[in-house]
């Protein structure tokens, strides 16, 4: 049975405390079990072993380490600002749990006889809520490197926040197509919008396509997953914490429990936008095509295991995407989601919006036809006439270059300079000339 | 007094007086921080008004964005640990005008409304929003969006210097 926004009003105050446990107690072990998928899977991809030596096969390692970070010493930098350097963490922490909040796990299922959906709770909006959460993260990261009082976190810091501001108006643009197909922001009944797959007849065979807006929104999908990486700082986005240019980025100056926060937000923020893709596009817990031969795949707990295996997908693209591309320059990344994401992403929403007023508007056929061929009218005299740009001007000469500079700029070398051979190399030389011993003889 | 009064009352006393610490705090950085409470506790006001979509709006546009980038502008330029006591001018020409302006605004109201009781609206959702927005206000919507775009092109001009 598919949960209403009413499902939620009904529940009991312990059902309520029993899903946030139950969601707490699940994202700490999907975090542990990711660090170590992970670690195995970017190992495996390098031909080499990975962790194996704690637990059966390695798989304790991550909570061993998770176990040992808090019993360190923990070093506060003399220059820090105390207050706001504890609180950093605790702002990104808590915001990654809260997003999990409106994440839709499965139908109605009777919890201690307690009919109850399979989600803390759902709003009208709650896809906004996921999107302001996470942007509330953003202060965790671009204070922490603020309060550290060094310079490489907050240069780590400052990158971080731009990067996460940016992504992010593309992956609400991105979403903005999902909203249009469904009718509506909350994530339960985004999903339910989705579980009706079209029959298709295909070289005689029928089955059931799904209706993922994956898709049918296909564009959008890829810029979503791509923004989502930049979202999350991933490879190849991973600038705020590109080891070679900046040490650790924000965290660099916390250790200890605190660094273990940012840790846990940072695996917790890749899960959510794992979650949320498979919410939003991959059909969320419903079954897809050879499990719904079965007819009680969509029922029950069995959603959960379904939506569970969507996520460890999204994050296993997440992890192969990181041991695949090398990190991008920051000019080049900064570019991309500027000019060609957003960009692509507004026209996109305007071609979907013309399609959707033309499907449900009750206008005549040739009426519909009229405007379709205005439409691409404009654009064909838009391409045409759309101004060339100037041929461009000749580069400047070096010497006019250098004219060009402004004043005070670094002292240059003169053009011309001939460099005299250094004293050295002409004694080497005039050691290596053999000496003319019989003419010196004669004059003697 | 209703629940929903008391949070009213609550959450309006926490953004005058977060409001208020946005110009008294020395610290240029902390001043943010108290922007992102003021401006947190009137989403926090949308709220218990049910008007959750403005709400969520708020906080992602406002808290997750506007003010992110005011912190990030200052950080670019100077980001100070501690106090700045270069930045404090005299308080009496603002605390003139501000505290004027505070009190005639709320004369005003108070003597506009006095005890009548205003009937709460229906939740607003998406929809209601959308359509007030695009069909009843769609003029002032417009002028206020261009407005905004020639701000940018403006801001982009200004900041590309002479050419």
């Amino acid at each position: 049975m598919d949960p209403t926004l009413q499902t939620f009003e009904n529940d009991v105050w312990w059902i309520a405390l029993i899903k946030v446990l139950g969601v707490f107690v699940l994202l700490l072990l999907l975090t542990l079990f990711t660090i170590n998928y992970e670690r195995k899977v970017v190992a495996r991809m390098a031909v080499r072993p990975g962790p194996n030596q704690v637990g059966p096969k390695g798989w304790l390692q991550s909570l061993t380490d998770g176990l040992k970070l808090p019993f360190k010493e923990e070093i506060i930098p003399r220059t820090a600002d105390k207050v706001i350097y504890f609180i950093a963490p605790v702002i990104s922490a808590t915001c990654a749990f809260t997003a999990f909040a409106v994440i839709p796990f499965g139908p109605v299922v009777s919890i201690f006889g307690q009919q109850t959906a399979l989600q803390v709770t759902d709003v009208p909006v709650s896809v906004l809520v996921v999107l302001a959460c996470s942007s509330l993260g953003i202060y965790g990261v671009v204070l922490a490197g603020w309060a550290s009082g060094s310079t490489y976190p907050l240069l780590g810091g400052l990158r971080s926040s731009a990067q996460m501001i940016s992504y992010e108006v593309a992956m609400g643009l991105s979403i903005v197509a999902v909203f249009m197909m469904s009718g509506s922001m909350s994530t339960s009944e985004i999903v339910a919008a989705q579980g009706d797959g079209r029959e298709v007849s295909l070289f005689g065979l029928d089955f059931t396509a799904p209706g993922w807006y994956a898709v049918l929104l296909a564009p959008s999908f890829v810029i979503y997953a791509i923004s989502a990486v930049g979202e999350t700082n991933r490879a190849p986005f991973d600038l705020p914490e590109a080891e070679s240019e900046l040490v650790g980025g924000f965290h660099t100056e916390y250790s200890s429990f605190k660094f273990a926060l940012f840790f846990l937000a940072e695996y917790i923020n890749m899960i959510t936008v794992s979650a949320l893709c498979t919410t939003l596009f991959l059909g969320g817990w419903h079954a897809t095509w050879p499990i719904t031969l079965w007819s009680g795949a969509n029922t029950g707990w069995w959603p959960m295991l379904w939506f569970l295996a969507k996520v460890l997908l999204c994050l296993f693209v997440f992890i192969w995407l990181r041991a695949t591309l090398p990190r991008m320059r920051y000019d080049q990344f900064m570019r991309f989601g500027w000019k060609v994401l957003i960009p692509v992403n507004l026209v996109w929403i305007l071609l979907l919006a013309t399609v959707r007023v033309l499907q449900t508007s009750d206008l005549e056929a040739q009426t519909r036809f009229t405007l379709i061929g205005a439409a691409v009218l404009v654009v064909v005299l838009v391409a045409v006439l759309w101004p060339s740009g100037k041929k461009a001007a000749p580069a400047p000469s070096l010497a006019e270059q250098i004219a060009a500079r402004p004043q005070g700029s670094f002292p240059l070398p003169p053009l011309d300079l001939q460099v005299p051979p250094s004293p050295r190399v002409a004694r080497q030389v005039a050691e290596r000339q053999p000496a003319d011993v019989s003419s010196d003889r004669s004059e003697v | 007094m209703t629940g929903a009064d008391v949070l009213l009352l609550a959450l309006g006393a926490v953004a005058v007086g977060s409001g208020a610490l946005v110009v008294l705090t020395d610290h240029l950085v902390r001043a943010g921080l108290y922007l992102v409470v003021c401006l947190g506790a009137v989403a926090g006001l949308y709220l218990v008004l049910a008007a959750e979509l403005v709400a969520w709006v708020q906080v992602l546009i406002y808290v997750g964005a506007v003010v992110v980038l005011l912190l990030f502008a200052v950080m670019l330029t100077r980001a100070p640990i501690g106090r700045s006591e270069d930045l404090n001018r005299p308080a009496w020409p603002a605390a003139i005008i501000g505290g004027g302006a505070g009190v005639g605004l709320a004369v005003l109201l108070a003597d506009a409304y006095r005890w009548v009781e205003v009937a709460q609206g229906p939740p607003g959702t998406a929809e209601l929003i959308g359509e007030a927005v695009f069909r009843t206000w769609v003029l002032p919507f417009e002028v206020l969006s261009i407005l905004l775009l020639s701000a940018l092109v403006g801001a982009i001009v200004v900041s590309r210097g002479q050419r």
